[in-house]
């Protein structure tokens, strides 16, 4: 039961990476790319919990946190790179 | 516990449902704005639900959990509002139904101030 | 559960082959190329997590992806003649 809850939600995960995808290849502005990096790499945060909860193990919870981290940081740079350059 | 279990399952597919939405929404609002707005509200609140839904069906996670989503609450609110800035400073394409820009008249403002000052 | 692991990473080298199909067209911008490059490596991380190793993955996010886009953004914006968008 549960494990088909993960398996739906894993699934509902990877088509939101799709869309994220599609809309890195096309977006026509840099920012557009730059959304579309950041909502994929929030979406693999929750595939990372995901594989935590497959896997019974806590240390990938350590990863995520990371993934916190470095996304927020990369979207911080690239802004200030966009806006007047670092 | 299988009212734990059942309920962490349903939170999980709700956040990540979310996600989907968002997902959707990036790819079909008109332009970049539209598409920041629903790229980060609709993914942070996903992404909340999600790991409410796995502390749900790991209650001894819950700390490390509750400590990502305090660090998502605190930073993707930031990073999308100085992604919306950096796109409006580098001049990104507005739909045509966008009939308020409140940033560009406060910056006009400002700037024939300073020419009143200055002159 | 094993199946729910190859599905993601199958996933993920898919969404890695777009992102550098991305980097490599003709005519694109250098930030573009670097957010590209980023992405894959971010995405590689996941992999590796995704083999049980979360040590190498935490490094790779963090030197791959973090540490390297930061580095590109830098030099590109110090550098003369360097373009923009």
């Amino acid at each position: 039961m549960v494990e088909l809850l993960i398996y739906l939600a894993a699934a509902l995960a990877g088509a939101a990476v799709l869309f994220a995808l599609a809309r890195f290849i096309k977006g026509p502005v840099a920012a557009d790319r730059v959304v579309a990096f950041d909502v994929i790499t929030i979406a693999s945060i929750t595939g990372i919990v995901l594989a935590a909860l497959a896997e019974q193990r806590e240390i990938y919870l350590d990863v995520a946190l990371v993934y916190a981290l470095l996304s927020f940081l990369g979207v911080i740079v690239i802004a200030r790179y966009l806006e007047r350059g670092l | 516990m299988i009212v734990f279990d059942l309920l962490g399952g349903l939170l999980l597919v709700a956040g990540t449902s979310f996600l989907l939405l968002g997902g959707l929404g990036l790819w079909r609002m008109p332009d970049i704005y539209n598409r920041i707005q629903a790229g980060t509200k609709a993914t942070t609140l996903g992404t909340l639900l999600t790991l409410a839904g796995a502390a749900f069906l790991q209650p001894t996670w819950a700390l490390k959990l509750l400590l990502i989503g305090v660090f998502l609450i605190f930073t993707n609110p930031l990073s999308s509002h100085l992604l919306a800035r950096a796109a409006h400073r580098s001049g990104a394409h507005k739909t045509a139904t966008t009939v308020v820009d409140h940033l560009a008249e406060d910056r006009t403002a400002r700037n024939t101030n300073d020419q009143g000052e200055r002159g | 559960m094993s199946e729910l692991l190859l599905a993601m990473s199958l996933l993920l080298s898919v969404v890695m082959v777009g992102a550098a199909l991305v980097a490599i067209q003709p005519g694109r911008s250098l930030p573009i190329i670097i957010l590209s490059s980023g992405l894959v490596s971010l995405l590689a991380s996941v992999q590796y997590l995704l083999l049980a190793a979360p040590d190498v993955a935490m490094t790779e996010a963090a030197i791959g992806s973090g540490l390297t886009t930061f580095l590109f953004f830098f030099v590109l914006s110090r550098v003369r003649g360097g373009d923009r968008g």
